[in-house]
């Protein structure tokens, strides 16, 4: 008994680095990442007597004189803390045009207050005087918030609190999910059209010609992918290799635009994910035994039968191994689309990356992460429980 | 300016450890790469030279995070920093940097009225121009040519964004300079711009980094496209291409020196400023790279080449607008979700 325990001591102890790494390089920045999406830390760090104040306003009129005071108080003491361009960036994201009311607003007050707070915020800009400034306050300030990912779902929150569509112009991510969804169906199937025969040509190859077909399918596998995705730019362009030659042919009379379109982002998603599975196909094929085949073809079955019935079912655990790992590692590309993808190509991944990089609305991009993620799992759920994950496990 | 200049740290890095720094050395911070070679060539060696000021040269990559840490961090290390129009604004606000005493610096009168700011000296103007090749396209085309693939067929180029793309679109749309912003503050100005972009959507290439234009005017992939005047023009010097610029109704903008607050060395920053003030030695950037200089007169006495690819040509500054940061700083936002929705249909 006292053996193993210590067995298992040891076992602990020489996993115990690799978990504290992964727990510090991995889990707990993507916890980080994700938290900011259902937090908001900017407005309620710079503004804490405001929403105190705003705590119990009914969302309807302006609010109280204690709300002004509070707030005048709160602009100056972020203004000298230096808290407040955050606050105000965060503002600004939910209502544009906040940012300056807020940074002129409090220049205005360093200056001196004159007479009512009220009145001073007031004269400094009409725009206190109107309900949804106060509504941003109360929207950017709530911890945890759902702001972020009614975003992410093109909604949000009147100053009362309930959840409408945003305009027309302004919706988006909805669309993105289905498209990101679709481009990575269609990229799956692709891949298991493209891959399953590969697969089998390896399975039954000679010797020699195996080692060339596997030597194939590996060695994009090692190559970067930003070189292949710039390689498919190289050969996709107006210019490129791919013109020529067709115009050398004359298969067309003038060059075709391959780059910057769907097309131009699928043929590039398939190659890079097509080792993906043919591996998995060939691992489950490869332990099919071949007796079965002949002896389909003994109890008098066709070539077609012999597939169809014999061989064919024998793989689904592969397909299902190859598809899952495909279409998860499509809806998480990012690079490729956004070299040569065109405006209406790009993926959830790209615009977390905008809102991460462009606009620093970390909130917005945690949410769309959120979505990604959540969809991710979703999909993985569907999986293990209509195919079973142990079937991966044999792929 | 960040986006060109990243790589020269090395130097930067060998200067500073060819002549070791204490805390009294004038630090000057800018954008690196072949930008900063230029400066040292221009300013720096030579203001140490004429004055027995050392400088110590640092390299950053832009973003007023940086400059706030630094500020708040109270040791400061940093005197004379190059930054962008938005850090410019931002740091302002925020009190990061000193008010410029114009004074001791020629008086406002001796910049061009756009270089001069509360907290900052404009250092160098550059524009984003409409650029096309001229052993393709005969014609000088017009943003209103660009929007007519009737008259000129072929893609175009435009930087994926918002920003500049919906100035770009207004004044095709035939609106004057001087209202392009004041129009894009209302909703109709917005809608108009957005409509006018639809007529080209299908025929517009997106391109990302300032390096894209020059090679995808090369290779064919665009017949006229938006890009940097400066990798036009180094395109045309280093490649032998053939590139023309459009000037007119091209969007500039201006990077600019300031003196971060509580600089022990603002008595050396402010004799920096006053010597990199000659219309003269900024004229003698523009053979380096081809960023104009803010000085007024800078201009002067240049040759036919250089006023060509000046920015600060009064030629053509004269028929350029500036960008408004201060409502892309508020607007930035909701006009990028409704682009990206835009763009995503």
């Amino acid at each position: 008994m006292v053996g193993r325990a210590r067995v298992r001591l040891e076992a602990a102890l020489l996993l115990a680095p690799l978990l504290l790494f992964i727990a510090l390089t991995f889990a707990a920045p993507i916890a980080a990442m994700l938290w900011r999406g259902v937090s908001d830390a900017e407005v309620r760090q710079a503004f804490p007597r405001t929403l105190t104040a705003l705590a119990d306003w009914d969302g309807r009129n302006l609010p109280g004189d204690e709300a002004f005071a509070a707030l005048a108080e709160d602009l100056l003491a972020a203004r000298a803390a230096g808290t407040l361009n955050a606050a105000a960036g965060r503002l600004n994201s939910d209502t544009p045009g906040l940012r300056t009311v807020v940074f002129a607003t409090a220049r205005r007050l360093a200056r001196g207050v004159e007479g009512s707070p009220r009145a001073a915020i007031l004269t400094a800009d009409p725009a206190w005087g109107e309900v949804e400034t106060w509504g941003a306050f109360r929207r950017a300030g709530a911890t945890p918030t759902d702001t972020h990912l009614l975003a992410a779902l093109d909604l949000r929150r009147s100053a009362d609190g309930t959840i409408i569509a945003v305009p027309e112009e302004q919706r988006l991510f909805r669309a993105v999910a289905l498209r990101t969804v679709w481009i990575g169906l269609l990229v799956t199937l692709l891949c298991l059209l493209l891959g399953y025969p590969l697969a089998a040509a390896l399975v039954f190859a000679p010797r020699r010609l195996f080692g060339l077909l596997l030597f194939a399918v590996l060695l994009p596998f090692w190559t970067s992918l930003i070189v292949r995705t710039a390689a498919w730019m190289v050969l996709l362009a107006r210019e490129g290799v791919i013109n020529q030659a067709f115009l050398a042919v004359g298969l067309v009379v003038e060059p075709v635009q391959m780059l910057f379109t769907r097309t131009a982002v699928l043929i590039a998603m398939v190659h890079i994910l097509l080792p993906f599975m043919v591996l998995p196909l060939y691992a489950v094929m490869r332990q099919i035994p071949r007796a079965q085949l002949r002896a389909a073809a003994s109890l008098g079955a066709g070539p077609v039968a012999q597939v169809v019935r014999v061989w064919l079912p024998q793989t689904l655990p592969g397909v299902g191994a190859g598809a899952l790992m495909v279409f998860i590692q499509a809806i998480g590309f990012y690079v490729t689309p956004a070299l040569i993808g065109g405006g209406a190509d790009q993926m959830l991944p790209y615009f977390i990356g905008f809102y991460a990089t462009q606009t620093v609305n970390w909130g917005l991009a945690a949410a769309l992460s959120i979505l990604l993620l959540v969809g991710t799992l979703l999909i993985l759920a569907l999986f293990g429980r209509f195919l079973g994950l142990a079937q991966f496990r044999a792929a | 300016m960040r986006r060109t200049l990243a790589l020269a740290v090395a130097a930067a890095i060998a200067t500073a450890v060819a002549e070791p720094a204490t805390a009294r050395d004038l630090t000057i911070v800018s954008w690196g790469g072949a930008y900063q070679d230029a400066q040292r060539q221009v300013y720096f060696q030579p203001f140490t030279q004429a004055t027995g000021i050392r400088i110590v040269e640092d390299t950053w990559d832009g973003g007023i995070g940086v400059l706030r840490t630094r500020a708040q961090a109270g040791n400061q290390t940093w005197d004379l920093v190059q930054v962008e129009s938005e850090e410019l604004l931002l740091g302002c606000d925020e009190g990061l940097f000193e008010k410029i005493d114009w004074a001791r610096i020629g008086g406002k009168d001796h910049y061009i009225p756009q270089a001069v700011h509360e907290c900052g000296v404009g250092a160098i103007l550059y524009n984003v121009v409409l650029a096309w090749d001229r052993n393709r396209l005969q014609a000088t085309p017009t943003w209103a040519d660009f929007f007519d693939v009737q008259r000129i067929p072929g893609k175009r180029g435009l930087r994926r964004g918002v920003k500049l793309t919906l100035e770009i679109a207004l004044l095709a749309d035939g609106v004057p300079r001087d209202q392009v912003y004041a129009l894009l503050r209302t909703e109709a100005g917005v809608e108009r711009a957005f409509r006018k972009l639809d007529t080209i959507k299908p025929h517009i290439v997106w391109w990302q980094a300032g390096a894209q234009p020059p090679q995808m005017l090369g290779a064919g992939e665009v017949v006229m496209t938006s890009a940097y005047n400066g990798r036009i023009t180094n395109a045309n010097r280093t490649e032998g291409r053939n590139f023309g610029i459009q000037w007119r109704d091209s969007l500039f903008t201006i990077d600019s020196w300031v003196i971060m607050k509580g600089s022990p060395n603002r008595d050396a920053a402010y004799r920096f400023l006053d010597f990199a003030k000659d219309p003269r030695r900024q004229a003698s950037l523009l053979p380096l790279i081809p960023y104009g200089g803010t000085a007024r007169g800078a201009n002067e006495g240049l040759s036919a080449d250089l006023l060509a690819v000046s920015p600060s040509n009064p030629d053509n500054l004269n028929v350029s607008l500036m960008i408004d940061d201060a409502f892309w700083m508020d607007h930035l936002d909701r006009l990028s979700q409704r682009f990206n929705a835009w763009l995503a249909r």
